[in-house]
Formats: C-alpha cells, sequence, structure tokens
C-alpha cells in the first residue's frame, strides 16, 4: 500500500475545501465557472452526437483541429481569435467530408476511414509545430491536455467601464450561451434529423445541412475549449454528460437539462480533488466525469436487480 | 495571481517540462546540427547502436501491428483499437509507480491490464445498458486517458529518479528504445506470429461468421479474448516507438491499406506486415534526417501516404481503376446499343438491304439525327461499321451505314443475349411476356459466351423469342443465314 500512500496524499481540508472559497475566491471563481462553462458547452452539442451515434466522430474533429490552428497561426500570427477560429472549422469540415469520402468510394468501412483519417491530420499538424517550433507559441502538450490554471486571468474585458471578467472565460460563456440559444432555436429540426433523418427530409428538413452545421458548432465548441482541457479531455467533456444523462432519462429535455447540471459538480468536485491528489485539473474533472457515470450506472444496475414490486411499493 | 493558483501553474509547468520532451526529446539520437543527407548516410549504415535498435522495433512494431490490425479492420473493431491505444495510459502510468522507475516488463503488465479492463468495460457498458458502443468506447477512451493524465502529473510531483523516461510514452521516440524494450517487442511479434499461424483458421471463422464458429463448436469467447489480448500487448510495445495518441493509426492504416488490395485473408495480413514495417521503418528514417522531429506523426504520414496511394490506384478498389473500368463499361454499353439499333432497323427490312440510314436509326432509337452520328461516330473509330459513299445522299439523315464484319457479329450476339433472355424469363421463371424487356436491357450486356451456351442448351436452341422474333444462333451470326 506504499504505492497508494505514493499517489494519494494526506486530505488537507483547509487548503483543499477552505482556502478556494476564501482566500483565493478571486481566482477560483473564475477557474470553477471556466470549468463549468467548458464542460457545459461541451455537454449540450455533445448529446447530439450521442444521439446520432457518431460519438467518436467528436474524438477525430479534436485531434484533427490540430493542423487547422497551427497554419491559421502560421499565416497570422495570432494566437486567439478569428483566423484561428477559421482554421479550426475548416479543419472540422474537412475531416467529416474526408471520412464521408473514404468510407462511402472505397470497401474501407466508416470505423477505419475515421481513425486513418484523424490520426492523419493529427499527425500533420504535430509535425507542422515540430518543424516551425521557433515561430509557433504553440505546444503540442498544451494541446493534448490543456490546462484551465493556466489561463490568463489578467486579460479582462472592459466594456461601458464595466469589468466582465477575463477574456477566455467570457469567451467561452459566449460560446456556451450561442450553443445554448441554438438548440433553443432549431431543437424540434435537431431532435427529427437525430432520430429519422428520412422522416427529417420527408418533412422538408434539409438533414444534411443540419449534420454539417452541427459539426461546425462542433469544431467552435471544441477549438475554445481546446486551452482548458485539450484535445483529448474534451472528448470526456462532451460525451459524459449525455450519456450519464441518458441512464437516468428517456426525455431529451431532462437530458439536455441534466448536460447542464452534470458540469456544475464536474466542475466543483473536479478542482477540489485536482487541489488534493496535486494533478491536472482538466484532468481531474474528467476523473470525476468517469465517476459519477460510474456511480450512476451501478445505481441503475442495482434498480434493475430490485424486483419491480418492491419498487412499485415504495413511494 | 494568488499563492495557490501559482502553485497549480508551477505543477503545471512541470508537466510541460515532463512533456515537452515530445517535440524537443523525441529525436533518433543525440544529434544536433548535421545535414540531412549525413544523416540518412548514418541511418542506413546501421552503425549507431539506436538506429539499429529503432530499425529493429520498428519491423517488431509493424508485424504485430500489422498482424492484429488486419483482423480489427475486416472486424470493424479500429475504433476498439483507438480506443485500447489510449486506455493503456493509467497503466504505464500505475507500472512506472509499482515499479519505482521505468522497468519495461511493469509497464507493460501494467499497460496491457489497463487496455483489457477498457475493454471490458466497454463490452459491460454496452451489454447492460441502452448506451451505443461508440459512446462506450469515447466514455472509456477519455476517462481512462484522464486517469491517465491525472496520474502522470501526481508521478511528476514526487520524489523520484527516472521520470524523464515516462515522456516517450505520449508520441513515441523509436531511438530511446532500449535493449530491454527490443527483446519485449521481438517477444510479442513472435508470440503474434505464432499464434496466428496456428490459430489462423479460428480466427478467420471468427472474423467473418461467428455464428458458424459457434457452431462448429469453437471456444468463441476465449478465441476473442486471446485476440483482444494479442492487440493490447501490440499496442503496449509499440507504445515507445509511436505514442499513445497514435500507435491506433499503425494497427488501422496499413491494414486498410491492405484491405484495399486483395480479397484473402492470408495475402491481407501478409501485406499488412509489409506495409507496418515499411512505414514504420519510414518513419523512424524521416524523423532522423532533421533535428528535433518526432518519431510517431512521421509513421503515421508514411502510412497515411502509402493509404492514399493505394485508395486511388490500387488495381480492384482504388478510385482510378474502378472509374476508369466504369467509363470503358459505358462506352461499351453505349455501342451495344447502338449496334442492336442498327440490327433493328436491319431486321425491319427483312435483311432486304445491309445498309441503314441515319434517319432510319434515328427514328428507331427515337432522338434526332444528330445525337444519332454522334453514336455512329463512335461505331466508326471503334472500326465496327462504316459510312458508304456510295449509297449516301446528300443529307445528314441520308448517310448510309454499313456493319464491319466484327460490328455484324457483335450485333447479333447482343440481340441474342437479349431475346435468349426474354426466352428464358418467360418459360423457366414464370414471367409474364410484357415484363421481361427492361430485365433482358440490362443482363445482355453481361452475358458471357459460355453463360449463353449454358442458356442455349438448357432452353434447348429456341428459334424464336416470346414476341415471335428470331434468335440469332450461332450459324445465323457467322453464315448469315437471313
Amino acid at each position: 500500500m506504499n504505492l497508494l500512500r505514493n499517489i494519494i496524499p494526506p486530505l488537507d481540508v483547509d487548503l483543499v475545501f477552505v482556502r478556494p472559497w476564501t482566500t483565493y475566491l478571486d481566482s477560483y471563481g473564475w477557474i470553477f465557472l471556466m470549468g463549468f462553462l467548458v464542460a457545459a458547452a461541451c455537454g449540450l452539442i455533445g448529446n447530439y452526437i450521442v444521439l446520432r451515434r457518431i460519438a467518436l466522430v467528436g474524438d477525430a474533429i479534436s485531434h484533427s483541429l490540430l493542423p487547422g490552428i497551427v497554419v491559421a497561426f502560421l499565416v497570422t500570427q495570432s494566437r486567439g481569435g478569428f483566423p484561428v477560429l477559421i482554421g479550426a472549422v475548416a479543419a472540422g469540415i474537412l475531416t467529416t467530408v474526408l471520412i464521408d469520402v473514404i468510407s462511402k468510394k472505397s470497401r474501407v468501412k466508416s470505423d477505419a476511414a475515421l481513425g486513418i483519417t484523424f490520426s492523419t491530420l493529427f499527425a500533420l499538424g504535430v509535425i507542422l509545430i515540430a518543424l516551425y517550433a521557433d515561430h509557433v507559441d504553440l505546444d503540442a502538450d498544451c494541446v493534448l491536455y490543456g490546462e484551465i490554471a493556466f489561463i490568463p486571468l489578467a486579460e479582462t474585458l472592459d466594456i461601458a467601464g464595466l469589468n466582465w471578467g477575463p477574456w477566455p472565460v467570457v469567451r467561452m460563456g459566449l460560446v456556451c450561451l450561442l450553443t445554448l440559444s441554438l438548440i433553443l432555436l432549431y431543437y424540434k429540426e435537431l431532435l427529427v434529423t437525430s432520430f429519422d433523418p428520412g422522416l427529417a427530409l420527408s418533412l422538408g428538413i434539409p438533414a444534411a445541412w443540419f449534420h454539417y452545421g452541427l459539426m461546425i458548432g462542433l469544431s467552435i465548441v471544441i477549438v475554445s475549449a481546446f486551452e482548458a482541457v485539450g484535445v483529448i479531455l474534451v472528448i470526456a467533456m462532451l460525451i459524459f454528460p449525455g450519456v450519464t444523462g441518458s441512464l437516468l432519462s428517456t426525455r431529451l429535455p431532462v437530458i439536455l437539462g441534466l448536460s447542464v447540471a452534470f458540469p456544475v459538480l464536474y466542475s466543483l468536485l473536479g478542482v477540489h480533488l485536482a487541489l488534493w491528489l496535486d494533478c491536472s485539473i482538466a484532468g481531474a474533472m474528467a476523473v470525476v466525469a468517469l465517476g459519477l457515470f460510474l456511480v450512476v450506472w451501478i445505481g441503475v444496475l442495482l434498480k434493475g436487480l430490485i424486483p419491480c414490486e418492491v419498487q412499485k411499493a415504495t413511494p | 495571481m494568488s499563492g495557490l493558483v501559482q502553485r497549480k501553474v508551477g505543477t503545471s509547468l512541470g508537466l510541460f517540462l515532463l512533456l515537452s520532451g515530445v517535440l524537443h526529446a523525441a529525436k533518433i539520437g543525440e544529434l544536433v546540427d548535421t545535414s540531412w543527407t549525413e544523416q540518412a548516410v548514418r541511418f542506413w549504415h546501421f552503425t549507431d547502436p539506436a538506429v539499429r535498435y529503432a530499425f529493429l522495433g520498428s519491423l517488431f512494431m509493424g508485424i504485430s501491428c500489422g498482424l492484429l490490425g488486419g483482423f480489427i479492420v475486416v472486424r470493424k473493431l479500429a475504433l476498439v483499437g483507438d480506443t485500447l491505444s489510449h486506455a493503456v495510459l493509467p497503466g504505464v502510468a500505475f507500472g512506472f509507480l509499482w515499479a519505482g522507475g521505468k522497468d519495461v516488463w511493469t509497464i507493460f503488465i501494467g499497460a496491457t491490464i489497463a487496455g483489457l479492463l477498457g475493454t471490458t468495460l466497454v463490452s459491460l457498458i454496452v451489454r447492460t445498458t441502452r448506451i451505443r458502443e461508440d459512446s462506450a468506447l469515447g466514455m472509456v477512451l477519455a476517462g481512462f486517458f484522464a486517469v491517465g493524465v491525472c496520474l502522470l502529473t501526481i508521478i511528476q510531483n514526487l520524489e523520484m529518479s527516472g521520470k524523464a523516461g515516462l515522456d516517450k510514452f505520449m508520441f513515441g521516440q523509436a531511438a530511446a528504445l532500449a535493449e530491454a524494450d527490443i527483446l519485449m517487442m521481438g517477444v510479442v511479434a513472435a508470440a503474434a506470429l505464432i499464434l496466428v499461424f496456428f490459430l489462423y483458421k479460428e480466427f478467420l471463422i471468427l472474423s467473418f461468421d461467428r455464428a458458424f464458429g459457434a457452431a462448429l463448436g469453437l471456444p468463441v469467447r476465449i478465441l476473442d479474448g486471446l485476440l483482444m489480448f494479442l492487440l493490447a500487448c501490440s499496442v503496449v510495445i509499440s507504445l515507445q516507438a509511436c505514442g499513445v495518441v497514435l500507435v491506433s493509426a499503425m494497427l488501422i492504416t496499413p491494414a486498410a491499406s491492405a484491405y484495399l488490395l486483395t480479397d484473402r485473408m492470408h495475402r491481407l495480413l501478409a501485406t499488412s506486415v509489409v506495409f507496418g514495417c515499411a512505414t514504420g521503418v519510414l518513419g523512424s528514417f524521416f524523423s532522423f534526417l532533421g533535428n528535433n522531429l518526432p518519431t510517431g506523426p512521421f509513421m503515421v504520414i508514411a502510412a497515411s501516404l502509402v493509404f492514399f496511394l493505394t485508395f486511388l490506384f490500387a488495381p480492384r478498389y482504388g478510385i482510378i481503376p474502378r472509374r476508369l473500368r466504369w467509363r470503358g463499361q459505358c462506352k461499351r454499353v453505349a455501342l451495344e446499343n447502338t449496334l442492336k439499333a442498327v440490327y433493328h432497323a436491319l431486321e425491319i427490312k427483312k435483311f432486304s438491304d445491309r445498309h441503314v440510314t441515319l434517319g432510319e436509326l434515328a427514328q428507331r432509337r427515337n432522338t434526332s439525327t444528330i445525337l444519332v452520328k454522334q453514336e455512329v461516330d463512335a461505331l466508326v473509330r471503334e472500326r465496327l461499321a462504316f459510312i458508304s459513299a456510295e449509297k449516301s445522299g446528300s443529307l445528314l439523315e441520308e448517310q448510309a451505314l454499313l456493319l464491319d464484319h466484327k460490328g455484324w457479329v457483335r450485333a447479333c450476339e447482343i440481340v441474342r443475349n437479349h431475346r435468349l433472355w426474354e426466352f428464358y424469363l418467360t418459360h423457366e421463371a414464370d414471367y409474364a411476356v410484357d415484363h421481361v424487356h427492361e430485365d433482358a436491357e440490362k443482363i445482355e450486356h453481361i452475358l458471357g459466351e459460355s453463360a449463353v451456351r449454358a442458356l442455349e442448351r438448357k432452353l434447348n436452341f429456341p428459334r424464336k423469342d416470346p414476341h415471335g422474333k428470331l434468335i440469332p444462333s450461332l450459324e445465323d451470326i457467322h453464315y448469315g443465314n437471313f
């Protein structure tokens, strides 16, 4: 058990639970908020890729955004902002098209097409970073893991004399709001195209457009989130809220609500866990997401084991 | 920024230092500023032990990944490979912690256990809930990877020696392979070769028809488990050469390229192994040419190039050969349809005249003379027919077409195919007489000589089709008995 003692330090209640809420609230507040916003935006849009059974397309897109980001960066020499967004969206669309072309034009199945596409694009991105390492203020590790604690809190957004908070948090908030409003606006169309594309077409809803729209939205959410959680952990944020919600309910509105509620837990528990174990916050958030899923899953399994009569008898 | 956040930043900076080796340390050999030509010569001379190990490592990786990749591509398990390669990360970290350093075998065992745990969890989730397999794969991939990331960051903060070796597991570094690594890779590659050789038949049945395998009494579960175990081992030994993130590509891409080239499983496996070895060595070679170049991404790019080429040019399944074949087919069908129209026009005249004017053809084809002229030009280009000068009038409609012997034979054959098929459908398949034309229109271009002979024998050499028209027989075609 020497091993466990190595990994898990003794719980310092003051450090882990008290100080983030008192002395250091001004910085930890933003970290909590950022964690929540990232997970909520991902969770909301992630519901639809889970419903469409293309969860791993999210994985593919998150990897393939890398060359888009690097090229945009090399061309414009600016790290944040519009060009990188365009590069990411272009890479996202390219990924979707490539997967489509390979799986439709050859006998290679779509799963292998997906694996080939994203690994090629990701490798291209890593090589580009390596070749232009002197010119790129971008780190492959940062892209892989991200780190919420690295988010520059000093760059704040001031409008009309009011301090609206650090710019990255505000930006993530805007992306989250945009995702939410688009989902509310096109709720019916997204619902129909996700469950029955044939019916959608017969109703006059352009299912293909919604598919590509979803992929573009996914690219935007992922590129905004990757600085905070990295390209691999972003998949956890995309899939876990929706899937955990779908274990608890079969109604989409409820699942959507849950996929905003779970991120609160991910963010709160994740930051405390990271403080306790002294590890990456994004990693800890994803571990919390996994843990929460396991708890809900086991709960559902146990409930299934209890005979129906007993379930009905209990009010 | 407050003190606690600074501590966090410090931790994360530590993570950066631990893992920024990805780009800076991931070069082969400790080489600084040499020209790429010298590097190329050095690589192929194999004097440097690091180069020898990198070469051997790439070969072993190619063998085991190529073999197992072949199975996962035909079984549509490509994404299981992806999940497996991410899920081994916590096992790597645990193995490292357990041994208190970078011990090859402990990490191997830890990573294999983590990978198998991951795939077991996926199948458990899929079996007990409504969650789809893709979501389950994604969850295990990201969840396990997250545990791995946490453990790696914790290790970075521990007072331990030999932490530097861990960074090689992210993107791989073929030159960092030591003798013990090569030994392990060799053992796994040999085990994969031997097991696949002796259990080839069983794995083959399992890949294409599980129910048949179960009916034969094969231990399906055990064989599946064995395949998954071999897959996990292959992923784990490839980690150091190719890295956690990209190793799945070395499973999928060479096998997918081979899948485009052949229909036979044993050839697929052999081709996939060859591609895996070649791209592995090429990847090591290219990363060796420059300074500060990672190994894994180059292997993946090499493999993807091979895939791209086979995707375009594979003789049977490549896009370009298929497109060319399709266009040839279209051209042939168009020619044959024109020939058929000429035959019909001749038949209306009871073969009294061997010439057909373009006007008659246009009427027959129900189209304009200009379009017919284009079709006829195609016939003339193929030397199946020619325009007879003395019989032609001055107008376009009055140009007279005369079939060459070759064209005449082909026209008769097409009409014979058509009418034979109509006869077959009405007599043997009980089709109504007015329903057989459409089917015959399609099949007439496809029926081969042997199929026609078989049909004739089966139908006892009919002379008239269901519409009462003559079915030209072999003698008719060759001696012109009309």
